[in-house]
C-alpha cells in the first residue's frame, strides 16, 4: 500500500481552469473524502488521480512513484463509479475477475480472490447472476468487489452511494467503514453530501471552484473553518454569517441559546419555526427586515414563538471571518 | 454529443476507418466524380474520341422531350406510388391496432412481402397479368375489360404501380403500427370519455399524432419509388411500350448501357444525385424537428 | 379497444383478411404455377390447385436450370445469392461497426472529416452512379467475380450511423471500468461492445441480407456468365420473350426459391427485422 501526493495539481480545458492548484499528503491507509458542490472539481480531481483525465500542471505521486503519465491501470489503483460500471453481459464473477484476468493472474489466484471478495461482501450466492438480476445494493457491492479482488495500492470512490436510497445508504456507510478497517486501503472518496463526509472521513478536503477551501479531519473542519464557504457548506442549517464591526460574525446556530432581552447578544425576528421533535429550528433576521437572516436550533423544551426572541452564545464559540476575502480571521 | 472516454492511439483509428473510406472512395467517390466530369463530355459511338463540351449535355436533356417525358412519368409513377401505398397500409394499421386477437398473426402474414425482390415482385405481377396466359387478365376478360400492358401504356403503369404498392406495402405497414402503439393509450381513453367516436378519434387524435410518421414514409416511398423500383420496371415493362413506363434511373441505365451515351446518360446520373440529396435533406430536416420536438 | 363495437371488430377483421388474401394471392398464384405442367399454365385459365409436378419442376431447376434464356441450375444462383447477402450483410456490418468505434471512441485529426465523407454515401445510391462505378468494376477486374458482388455494396453510412448511434447509448463508465482493468481499445472493443451490440448486430443482419439477397442492378450489370447469375438475375434471364415463349412453371418454382430465404429471415427473425428496419431509418 502507499500513500498519495498531489502537488498543486491543475487541469483546464482549453483556456478554461477548473482545478487551481490542488496540493496534499494522503498517508498510506488514510480515507480521504473529497467534498464539495457539484461543479467544484472533486471528481475531476479523483479522476486526475485514476488516470481518466489528462493533469494539466503539477504532479500526482502514489507511493514514489510520480503517475501523471501512466495509463490508469499501471498505476495501480481501483475504482468505484457511481453507476457501478458493471459489464451488464458479464456474470458477476466474471465483472470481479475481469480485470485480474487482462493482468494475465492464474486461473486459481483468480478465484481465490474472487472468491475471497464475494466472503466478505457476501455476494457468494449471487456470483452467476448478470448485473441487472441485482438490487441496489448489491450491484454497489459488486463495483466494490471488483475494486477489492484487484488488491490496488488506492481506492478511489466517485459518489458510490448516491444512487441508493436513503435507509440503504446508511448501511452501505456502515460497511464501507468496516471494509477500510479491514483492508487499510488508501481510499479517496468524492461526496458532495456532507454527512457522508463527517462520518467516513479521517481527513476531508473541502473544494469550491476549483480550489481546496479546507483540508483537516471532519470535526476540526466542523469546528474552526477556514472560510466562509467552509462554514456555510458544513452543518445544518449552515453557520449564521452576521456583519458587524466591517467583519462577519459567524455562530452555529446549536451555539445560540434563548435568554432573557437584558442578556442578549442577538434579537431575533422568528418568522419560522420546524418542530423537528428532540429540538426546534427558528429562522428569522435580525433587526431591521434586510440584514442577514439568521437560524437558531434550540431545545425542544425552549419556547418557540413568532416575535423577538433574544439569544446569546458563548465566545469560545465565535468565529470571525474577513467579509472580502472570505478567510477566517485569528485563531 | 460526446464520448468523455477516449482511448489514444497515433494509428489505430486510421487503421479502423481505413477499410470503409477505401471501399468508399473507390466505389463511391471515385465513380460520383467520373460521373460528373463524363456529363461534360461528349463521346462519339464507339469511344474513340471524348470532347469537353461543358453543359451542353445538360442543355440537351432539358430540350429532349424523351428526357422530359421521363420526369412527368417518374412524378406520376411516384405520386401513385407513395400515395396508394400510404394510404392502403395506413388503413390496414389502423386496423391491426384494433383487433385484440390475432393482431400478431397479421402482422406475420402483412410483412412478408418485404422480403420479395423487386425484381422477383415484377415477375409475378408480369405472370398473372400476362395479356395472355395471366389469371388475373382472364377474370378481367370475363368481366369485359380489355387490358394488355405490352401495348397499353396506362395498363403498363398500373401494372408497375400494383407490384411497387405491393412490395413497399410492409414497410409503410410496420411504420404505421409502430407509430400507433406509440400513441399513449390514455390520450384514446381520454377522448372517448370526452365522447369522441372511433370515427372521430381517428382524425383529430390518432390522424394529426400520425403525421411525421406519414410525412416520413413519404419521403421513403417517393425515394424508393425513384430508385428502388428498377427492378420492377426491368422484370415487367422494361420501360415501355413506348416509353410509357420510362422513369428517370431506367433511362439513366437505357441511354448509358442499352444505347451508350456516356455522357447524357452521366448528365442525368447527375440530376439524378441532386434530386437524391435535396430528398435527403428535406428528410434529414424532418428528423431535426422530431429531435427538437 | 376502448370501447366495445361489435361490428368495427368484425369490419376490422374482415378488412385485414381482405388484406392479407390480396397480399399473400400474388405468391399463392406462384406457387401454384410452379407445381403444374407448362402446358396446364398455357391453357387459360390456369387451374388454381396445386398440381402434382412439385418434385418434378424444382428437381429440375435445382438440378438442371430452365432450358430457355438462362440455363445455370438454380442450385448454383442460390449459393451464388447466399454469398452475395451474406458478403454484404456481413461485411458492412464489420466495417461499419469498426469505423463508428473509432469516430465515437477516439480523438484524432480529421475525424469528423472522415464522418461526414462517409455521411455524404447516403446520397449515392448505387443507380445514380452506375455507369462510372461499372467501369471501375471493370478495370479492376472485378467482373464475374463474388468481389465484385459484394465489395462495392458493403460501405454503408446507414450502419455505420446505426452504431455509432448505439455507442452513444453506452454509459462513458463502462470504458473507463473498462481502462481501470486494464483493458485497451481493442479488447474493451471484443469484450465488452461487441456483445452488448448483439441486438444492433442481429437487425442490422437480418435487413442486410435481404437487401444483398435481393440486390439487382448490380448483379445484372457486372455478371455476364451464368455461372455467377443470383437467383434473382436468373428468373430474369429465363424470361426470353413474351407470355407463351416461356417455361412460366420453372421460373415461377425459382421465384419460390428466391423468396423463401429472405422470407424465412424475415419471418423466424421478426423481433430483429422490425427493430432493424425501424432503426437504420432513424
Amino acid at each position: 500500500m502507499a500513500g498519495v501526493s498531489l502537488r498543486n495539481v491543475l487541469k483546464s480545458y482549453g483556456e478554461l481552469q477548473v482545478i487551481h492548484g490542488v496540493s496534499m499528503e494522503i498517508a498510506d491507509g488514510e480515507f480521504i473524502v473529497i467534498l464539495g458542490p457539484s461543479g467544484c472539481g472533486k471528481s475531476t480531481l479523483l479522476r486526475m488521480v485514476a488516470g481518466l483525465e489528462v493533469i494539466s500542471g503539477g504532479e500526482i505521486a502514489i507511493g514514489d512513484r510520480v503517475v501523471n503519465n501512466l495509463e490508469p491501470k499501471d498505476r495501480d489503483i481501483a475504482m468505484v463509479f457511481q453507476n457501478y460500471a458493471l459489464y451488464p453481459h458479464m456474470s458477476v464473477y466474471d465483472n470481479m475477475a475481469y480485470g485480474l484476468r487482462i493482468r494475465g493472474l492464474p486461473k486459481s489466484e483468480i478465484d481465490a480472490r474472487v472468491q475471497k471478495a464475494a466472503g466478505i461482501l457476501e455476494l457468494g450466492q449471487y456470483l452467476e447472476r448478470k448485473p441487472r438480476a441485482l438490487s441496489g445494493g448489491q450491484r454497489q457491492r459488486v463495483a466494490m468487489g471488483r475494486a477489492i479482488v484487484r488488491e490496488p495500492q488506492v481506492f478511489l470512490f466517485d459518489e458510490p452511494l448516491s444512487n441508493l436510497d436513503a435507509k440503504l445508504r446508511v448501511q452501505m456507510r456502515g460497511e464501507l467503514q468496516s471494509l477500510h478497517r479491514r483492508l487499510g486501503t488508501t481510499s479517496l472518496f468524492v461526496t458532495h453530501d456532507q454527512v457522508e463526509a463527517m462520518t467516513l472521513a479521517q481527513r476531508m478536503i473541502v473544494m469550491n471552484a476549483g480550489r481546496a477551501e479546507q483540508i483537516g479531519a471532519p470535526l476540526e473542519v466542523y469546528a474552526k473553518p477556514a472560510t466562509t464557504f467552509v462554514a456555510s457548506f458544513i452543518g445544518s442549517p449552515p453557520m449564521n454569517l452576521i456583519p458587524k464591526d466591517g467583519k462577519l460574525l459567524g455562530v452555529r446556530p446549536e451555539h445560540m441559546e434563548p435568554c432573557a432581552a437584558s442578556e442578549a447578544m442577538l434579537t431575533i425576528e422568528v418568522d419560522l419555526i420546524e418542530p423537528l421533535g428532540a429540538d426546534i429550528l427558528v429562522y428569522g433576521h435580525i433587526g431591521d427586515g434586510e440584514s442577514a437572516r439568521v437560524a437558531a436550533r434550540l431545545h425542544a423544551s425552549a419556547p418557540a414563538q413568532a416575535g423577538k426572541l433574544p439569544v446569546r452564545y458563548a465566545p469560545q464559540h465565535v468565529h470571525w471571518f474577513d467579509p472580502a476575502t472570505g478567510k477566517r480571521i485569528g485563531p | 454529443m460526446e464520448k468523455r472516454v477516449v482511448f489514444r492511439s497515433a494509428w489505430l483509428p486510421y487503421a479502423l476507418v481505413a477499410p470503409q473510406l477505401a471501399i468508399t472512395f473507390v466505389f463511391f467517390f471515385w465513380p460520383a466524380s467520373q460521373a460528373l466530369w463524363f456529363s461534360f463530355q461528349l463521346q462519339d459511338a464507339f469511344g474513340m474520341h471524348t470532347q469537353f463540351v461543358g453543359l451542353q449535355n445538360f442543355g440537351n436533356l432539358f430540350k429532349d422531350s424523351n428526357y422530359l417525358d421521363s420526369f412527368r412519368t417518374t412524378a406520376v409513377f411516384s405520386v401513385l406510388v407513395a400515395g396508394i401505398g400510404i394510404a392502403l397500409s395506413l388503413l390496414l394499421a389502423v386496423m391491426a391496432d384494433r383487433v385484440v386477437r390475432g393482431a400478431f398473426a397479421y402482422k406475420t402474414l402483412l410483412i412478408w412481402p418485404y422480403a420479395v425482390a423487386a425484381a422477383v415482385a415484377g415477375v409475378l405481377y408480369a405472370f398473372m397479368f400476362a395479356p395472355s396466359i395471366g389469371i388475373v387478365s382472364y377474370v378481367l376478360k370475363g368481366w369485359g375489360v380489355s387490358w394488355n400492358w405490352a401495348i397499353d401504356g396506362t395498363d403498363a403503369m398500373i401494372l408497375v404501380v400494383m407490384a411497387a404498392v405491393w412490395n413497399q406495402i410492409s414497410y409503410n405497414f410496420l411504420f404505421f403500427l409502430a407509430g400507433l402503439q406509440s400513441i399513449p393509450r390514455s390520450l384514446i381513453e381520454a377522448a372517448a370519455i370526452d365522447g369522441a367516436g372511433p370515427g372521430r378519434r381517428f382524425w383529430t387524435i390518432i390522424f394529426p399524432l400520425l403525421s411525421p410518421t406519414a410525412f416520413f414514409l413519404l419521403v421513403v416511398n417517393v425515394v424508393y419509388a425513384f430508385f428502388g423500383t428498377f427492378g420492377i420496371i426491368d422484370a415487367t415493362t422494361q420501360g415501355g411500350p413506348a416509353t410509357s413506363t420510362q422513369i428517370l434511373v431506367y433511362k439513366v441505365y437505357h441511354d448509358g448501357v442499352k444505347a451508350a451515351d456516356l455522357g447524357g446518360s452521366s448528365a442525368q446520373s447527375v440530376i439524378l444525385m441532386a434530386i437524391v440529396i435535396a430528398l435527403t435533406v428535406v428528410q434529414f430536416r424532418y428528423i431535426e424537428r422530431k429531435v427538437n420536438y | 379497444m376502448v370501447e366495445n363495437r361489435p361490428f368495427l371488430t368484425f369490419l376490422a377483421h374482415a378488412i385485414l383478411i381482405v388484406g392479407v388474401v390480396v397480399i399473400a394471392f400474388p405468391v399463392y398464384v406462384t406457387f401454384v404455377a410452379s407445381t403444374l405442367t407448362l402446358e396446364q399454365i398455357m391453357s387459360v385459365p390456369m387451374p388454381l390447385w396445386p398440381g402434382d409436378q412439385f418434385v418434378a419442376n424444382y428437381t429440375q431447376v435445382l438440378t438442371a436450370g430452365s432450358t430457355k434464356g438462362s440455363t445455370a441450375a438454380v442450385s448454383t444462383m442460390l449459393l451464388n445469392s447466399t454469398v452475395m447477402a451474406l458478403g454484404i450483410a456481413l461485411g458492412k456490418i464489420a466495417i461499419s461497426i469498426i469505423s463508428a468505434f473509432a469516430i465515437v471512441y477516439f480523438r484524432f485529426p480529421f475525424r469528423m472529416t472522415f464522418f461526414w465523407l462517409i455521411f455524404i454515401t447516403l446520397m449515392l445510391p448505387v443507380e445514380v452512379r452506375i455507369i462510372p462505378t461499372f467501369k471501375v468494376i471493370a478495370d479492376l477486374g472485378m467482373l464475374n467475380s463474388y468481389a465484385g458482388l459484394t465489395i462495392p455494396l458493403i460501405a454503408s453510412a446507414t450502419a455505420t450511423f446505426l452504431f455509432r448511434q448505439f455507442f452513444m447509448t453506452v454509459p462513458d463508465e463502462l470504458a473507463e471500468a473498462a481502462r481501470m482493468d486494464g483493458a485497451g481499445p481493442m479488447r474493451f472493443f471484443r469484450d465488452v461492445l461487441l456483445p452488448l451490440s448483439k441486438t444492433s448486430i442481429a437487425a442490422l443482419f437480418v435487413i442486410q441480407f435481404i437487401y444483398g439477397w435481393n440486390q439487382y442492378l448490380w448483379p445484372l450489370l457486372i455478371t455476364t456468365d451464368e455461372s455467377m447469375y443470383t437467383t434473382v438475375i436468373g428468373i430474369k434471364r429465363m424470361i426470353v420473350g413474351s407470355d407463351a415463349a416461356n417455361e412460366w412453371n420453372l421460373i415461377m418454382a425459382t421465384a419460390m426459391l428466391a423468396m423463401l430465404p429472405p422470407a424465412l429471415v424475415v419471418l423466424l427473425m421478426q423481433k430483429w427485422f422490425v427493430k432493424g428496419l425501424v432503426e437504420t431509418e432513424k
